[in-house]
């Protein structure tokens, strides 16, 4: 009876493997290898210490860790580095998927259960893979009259847009992808963006409730983006420059948010609009229209759009962090100059002998490390606010989220300028001031 | 506007009306497969963000409750006609226990009839805990949606406790309650009570005084004193239009007269009067359960003997109580056989729903789930 399923035989498997094995040597020796020394020809290898580096270096290379490091060092000054590793894009999502995390457990013990528990042994912290894995094995459902090319771009261009915003924020001094002059203006221009993809996206799917839904993104991005804009100007009065980096060299002494709390707080709250967070999430109003923009999308798209929000949220509580608590300026970490000679019982130790060798000093400037870790201890701080109102907060009206963003939040940002017109004209700070 | 329906089928099917195409008016289907409709399907006609007709449409899970009960007997009647409610299911049981005693003449021992009021207290607690938190997770709140269902769990162990089972308790039998408690019963009782009301005020804190809630909820939905009456609403929907009526107050039944409680009366009328008043009740069911449990004589009969196959008289009978969603009658027409000639089942969820469409109507879309679940509707009890 089993004709459906043959019976296992150790032979079939063992021949299934070496057929497998044979097929993928045919193929890497017969194509594999020449389309890689094919590439490798035109591609020009730097020049390190004065030696010329070729493929049969790198290979050397790897059996001498010493001889590598300087490799390493030139890879990691490149600008691929910088947007797909460090400062960009994997260092973004890296954060993301802990806050992930950190908002299951944190929204668990607020409400009196466990959260993820299983997955990974140790309080579930591989369920983000499990749920990716899960997101990418799903089928991918269009809607038959939706408009496809827009459909299927939508969130490719959602979670890029969040990445554009990403390449913006300087981390650590040098560390930045994109480090331009007018970087302010360059972000309000990508968070233009959003509301734009949304209604696509939401157009597209031609449905009823993603049409809702998107339709009320939009009216709440939009009349939230202005107060957004107008709380940041006044920082950009005091420090004449709309430039990322020199707003926080700005902050060396004191972070903005001491002088400036109330655009403090109309950030915040437009951050969390921005972000279609409870208790500002009416686009994505579950009991109200499903999952509003969202609903028709399936699969790994679904899991794109998601990965776009919480990179986007890194990028807002980062900007905060630039824009208000002064990036990564903080105290030393790892002292780097000796503090004091310490005497004891006559023997003076010299002071060469009390600097701290970190690890991955070789690679790392100290500065780069110790301001790493002052800028994500700081985002981490405000992520965690950006999470607690999801515990606490029933979500709102829209003509109520309109009354908010329009009434109250545009006229707190004009005061925060009124308090940055007063602090520059009265000379205490600003260009030419006091401080 | 091409209307593409024939006018006379609009009057004769109001749930499947074709739409009639419109560039300004949208029709929304919030249902049954909606994480906002519960089992039934909603009709909206929508404006803008405002809704210029609503149309409810309920039967998805009609099961036949009155017509399966005339093929059984008084007793065996007892398992599915609870199963509508299955959270109150002490409570959907209490009227037909009545009005089968009434039938058959037989006289409920003095503690069955106390073991009946706890019972349907701690159900009522258990309803509302439940309905309480759809109601978080409805206006976005997912705490409010995980404390009512982890503290009901508290009031499920004392019901377990007493019934044997933690949601279908079959519990209430004519002529008395199933079995009786187990030894330490009383103080177990009076100890999670406690802890329970305990946690009931905290709800104040996240809840009930959360800026955001009021002013989404206050002025939204208001049912005036002469419509709640006009529209034969009940319950809790009466009592936050400003209507002193609870059927334990004004036709007490069993014990209910001897006990010491109050009925919460609230005069604005909106969604979130129409919220508070369940809450409020849970209070007055741990008033009600304490003092049962202080007068409750300690022990004796729960239940008497009956007949194999008992036959009720050529009579009719009706006899009504207060539930979780207000007045729940049942109409026992008896022909001198073991079963019911026929069973009517008249309850306070299809009654509180009629009075949906005049509250949905004029509203904004996204009032829709704080008025609809503000109205204390149970679908699967509405439909039977």
């Amino acid at each position: 009876m089993s004709v459906i399923a043959p019976k296992f035989r150790l032979g079939y498997l063992i021949k299934a493997i070496t057929d497998n094995i044979f097929w993928i040597i045919v193929l890497l020796t017969l194509i594999g290898l020449p389309a890689v020394m094919i590439v490798l020809i035109y591609i020009d290898f730097p020049v390190i210490d004065g030696e010329i580096w070729n493929p049969f270096r790198v290979f050397d290379a790897m059996t001498h860790p010493e001889r590598s490091l300087p490799l390493v060092k030139n890879f990691m000054q490149t600008d691929f580095f910088k947007i797909a590793v460090f400062p960009g894009l994997g260092f973004a999502a890296l954060i993301g998927g802990g806050v992930i995390f950190v908002e299951r457990k944190l929204l668990a013990k607020l409400q009196l259960r466990v959260g993820p528990f299983y997955c990974g042994k140790v309080e579930g912290i591989l369920q983000l893979v499990a749920d990716g894995l899960k997101l990418i094995s799903k089928e991918i459902i269009i809607p038959a009259k939706a408009d496809k090319p827009i459909f299927w771009a939508a969130p490719v261009l959602f979670a890029a847009t969040a990445a554009a915003f990403v390449a913006l924020i300087p981390v650590a001094p040098g560390w930045v992808v994109a480090d331009i002059d007018l970087g302010l203006l360059a972000v309000f221009a990508v968070i233009g963006f959003f509301p734009i993809i949304t209604i696509l996206s939401a157009w597209s799917a031609n449905s009823k409730y993603p049409f809702i839904g998107g339709i009320r993104a939009l009216f709440q991005m939009v009349s939230f983006e202005i107060p957004l804009i107008l709380s940041l100007l006044g920082i950009v009065m005091l420090t004449g420059t709309l430039d990322l980096v020199e707003i926080i060299e700005s902050q060396v002494n004191f972070p903005w948010i001491i002088f400036m709390p109330i655009g403090a707080i109309v950030f915040f709250i437009c951050i969390l609009a921005e972000l279609e967070r409870i208790p500002f999430d009416l686009p994505e109003a579950e009991s109200e229209i499903v999952a509003g923009w969202l609903t028709e999308f399936s699969g790994m798209m679904y899991g794109l759009v998601q990965l776009g929000t919480y990179i986007k949220l890194y990028a807002f509580a980062a900007l905060f962090v630039v824009m208000f608590l002064g990036g990564w300026n903080g105290p030393w970490v790892f002292p780097i100059e000796p503090i004091a000679e310490v005497i004891t019982d006559g023997i003076v130790i010299m002071p060469g002998a009390l600097t701290v060798e970190l690890p991955g000093l070789p690679l790392f400037s100290q500065e780069m490390i110790n301001g790493t870790i002052w800028f994500v201890l700081k985002t981490v701080g405000v992520i965690f606010f950006i999470l607690l109102p999801r515990g606490v907060f029933p979500r709102v009206r829209i003509d109520l989220l309109l009354k908010i963003g329009w009434y109250k939040l545009i006229v707190l940002a004009f005061v925060n300028i009124f308090i940055a017109l007063a602090l520059v004209y009265s000379g205490v700070i600003g260009p030419g001031g006091i401080m | 506007m091409t209307s593409q329906a024939n006018p006379k089928n609009k009057e004769i099917l109001p749930g499947l009306q074709l739409e009639t195409v419109d560039d300004k008016i949208m029709t929304l289907n919030v249902g049954p497969q909606h994480p906002g409709s519960g089992h039934m399907r909603i009709i909206l006609k929508i404006d803008g963000d405002y809704i210029v007709h609503c149309d409810p449409d309920p039967g998805y899970v009609h099961r036949g409750e009155e017509k399966m009960a005339e093929y059984r007997n008084y007793i065996t009647n007892i398992p599915h006609l609870e199963r509508p409610v299955i959270h109150d299911s002490c409570n959907i049981l209490y009227p037909y226990c009545l009005g089968v005693e009434e039938l058959l003449g037989l006289e409920v021992p003095e503690r069955a009839k106390y073991l009946r009021v706890i019972a349907s207290e701690l159900n009522r607690c258990v309803y509302t805990q439940y309905w309480l938190a759809i109601y978080g997770i409805f206006l976005g709140h997912s705490t409010m949606f995980m404390w009512p269902m982890g503290d009901r769990e508290l009031v499920i162990d004392l019901l377990e406790k007493m019934t044997g089972a933690r949601v279908t308790h079959s519990y209430f039998v004519p002529g008395g309650v199933r079995n009786d408690t187990p030894p330490n019963f009383e103080d177990v009782c009076l100890r999670q009570v406690n802890y329970f009301e305990k946690r009931l005020k905290e709800y104040a804190d996240i809840f009930y005084d959360n800026p955001i809630l009021i002013s989404r909820t206050k002025d939204t939905g208001i049912l005036s004193r002469e419509d709640a009456i006009k529209l034969g609403t009940t319950g809790s929907v009466l009592r936050a239009s400003g209507v002193d009526f609870d059927i334990r107050k004004k036709e007490p039944y069993d014990v209910y007269e001897e006990l010491d409680f109050q009925t919460n009366v609230l005069k604005e009328g909106d969604s979130y009067a129409r919220s508070k008043i369940p809450w409020l009740d849970m209070f007055e069911s741990c008033r009600i359960i304490r003092d049962a449990l202080q007068k409750m004589p300690k022990s004796g009969s729960v239940r008497i003997k009956l007949k194999p196959n008992p036959k009720g008289g050529d009579t009719e009978v009706y006899r009504r109580v207060e539930s979780g969603r207000g007045s729940l009658g049942m109409h026992i027409v008896s022909r001198g056989k073991p079963q019911p000639y026929r069973l009517k089942i008249s309850v306070g969820s299809f009654r509180n729903l009629i009075a949906m469409p005049h509250l949905l109507t004029g509203e904004m879309l996204g009032n829709m789930p704080a008025v609809y679940w503000s109205l204390n509707y149970w679908p699967v009890e509405a439909d039977r």
